[in-house]
């Protein structure tokens, strides 16, 4: 469904990505782990075309990604990102942030959009806070709102980058267990994330990313527990046993 | 201050005419200065070259001139161009220009001080630039663009004096022109200052209305 073929891709004089070719199914959950600064966000910014990329090709559902092209908000309304500070609209509730999408960009009728997005919120276990502002919520629910904002799009696929590595660490299991709820459903989700426990229950394929690279890759559980390659044995070792 | 008091009676009348000018010219140049600085500040951050240098062109440009020699220009000159306007037209796009320069850089800091996640948010669900702006952008924008904005209102108030210089018969130069026939500058001038202030003040207030809402998010 999301198909990466060595992509390339630089800042300025620094390459971030040095060609990076992977594929995701449909229902596949996939995590990109791997230290900070080696590309993970880089690669889900680049799928749905809030980064350009250099070289290679990137496609989803055959077509490709071009953040230049018009084309680009069929991709983005098909794959929706979940971002590391929420990125909430603080100006909007919780419920307007989450019908947003519908409204103005998909045009659906209003009662349909409040209805569907009373029921994202539920869903997320947020209910009771549909007329809250942003700024009253905590950082978990917070990015509740930020997964029932991306679910209305009614998306095929959701990009998670890093999306519990800001938030105290009491608030990190509610955020993981919707998200786990949604892997359940059989969503297509690609997570960059620093949470192995998450990783290895839930996600199908692991990769493992450094220097722009993909060092390994497979099963989630064969990855993690029995990772082959020395960097991503050091990477873990150091992730799961930091003293 | 008797004296004062009897001038007063007979010299208001007189002034608010004046007044009326005033406000009519100060409104109308408050409008188009925040059209065309809107304009100005979405094309500066619109991300396409051309209309990012047209309008550093001509924000710097306007910046540069200063307002009377703009009126002048407006007035005196375009009438060679075929382009005869009133005084009083010509005082509204005069002010409305040069103020659509700060006007401009206002709107851009206040643009530009929103958080780029929110802008990358909006992207992600599928907004295009105008949307974007429209709804995610701007309506955060106005809060932090207020307090400024008041304090453009109040420079405005006060310079629409300058178009005295091309015969609006504004609050100034009703001023002056009564005290040149009757000599009385000093009841004049006196009059002529508290009203300005008398219209200053409310927005002075208004600009504290917001720099206190502003602070208290």
């Amino acid at each position: 469904m999301i198909e990466l073929k060595d992509v390339h891709k630089s800042f300025g004089k620094v390459e971030v990505l040095k060609g990076i070719t992977a594929s995701v199914a449909k229902s596949e959950v996939v995590c990109i782990i791997g230290p900070s600064g080696s590309g993970k966000s880089t690669i889900l910014r680049c799928i749905n075309g809030l980064e350009s990329y250099d070289a290679g090709d990137i496609s989803v559902e055959g077509a490709r990604v071009d953040r230049n092209d018009r084309s680009i908000v069929a991709v983005r309304t098909q794959v929706s990102m979940v971002f590391q500070r929420f990125n909430l609209f603080p100006h909007r509730t919780a419920l307007e942030n989450v019908i947003e999408g519908p409204l103005y960009v998909k045009k659906e009728p209003r009662a349909a959009a409040l209805a569907r997005g009373r029921a994202l919120l539920a869903q997320v276990g947020l209910a009771e806070k549909a007329d809250v502002h942003p700024p009253q919520l905590s950082g978990g629910q917070q990015q509740r709102v930020a997964i029932a904002r991306a679910l209305a799009m009614q998306p095929k696929a959701i990009l998670f980058d890093e999306p519990t590595s800001a938030l105290d660490p009491e608030l990190v299991g509610d955020v993981l267990s919707v998200m786990r709820k949604l892997a359940d459903d059989g969503m297509t989700m690609v997570v960059v994330t620093h949470e192995m426990g998450f990783a290895r229950d839930v996600a199908d394929r692991v990769l493992f990313i450094d220097g722009g690279v993909i060092v390994e890759q497979g099963a989630a559980k064969s990855v993690l527990n029995q990772p082959q390659h020395p960097r991503t044995q050091d990477f873990l070792r150091r992730v799961l046993h930091p003293l | 201050m008797q004296k004062f008091f009897s001038d007063a009676v007979e010299f208001v009348p007189i002034l608010l005419q004046g007044v009326w000018l005033t406000v009519v010219v100060t409104i109308g140049s408050l409008l188009l200065s925040t059209v065309l600085g809107l304009l100005w500040a979405m094309m500066r951050v619109s991300g396409i070259g051309i209309l990012v240098g047209v309008s550093a062109v001509v924000i710097n440009v306007i910046r540069g001139i200063p307002i009377i020699v703009l009126l002048f220009y407006i007035y005196f000159v375009m009438p060679d161009f075929g382009v005869a306007l009133t005084a009083l037209q010509a005082a509204i796009i005069g002010l409305g220009i040069a103020y659509s320069a700060y006007q401009a850089e206002n709107f851009r800091a206040g643009i530009e001080a929103i958080d780029k996640g929110q802008i990358e948010a909006a992207q992600t669900i599928g907004m295009g630039w105008w949307l974007t702006m429209r709804r995610v952008v701007l309506p955060q924008a106005v809060k932090i663009v207020l307090p400024p904005y008041g304090n453009v209102m109040i420079m405005m108030l006060k310079d629409s004096s300058q178009a005295s210089t091309i015969t609006v018969a504004e609050l100034a130069l009703q001023g002056k022109l009564i005290a040149s026939s009757t000599f009385k500058n000093t009841s004049v001038f006196t009059l002529v200052a508290l009203m300005y202030l008398t219209m200053s003040i409310p927005l002075i207030l208004l600009v504290r209305h917001f720099e206190n809402k502003a602070n208290r998010k």
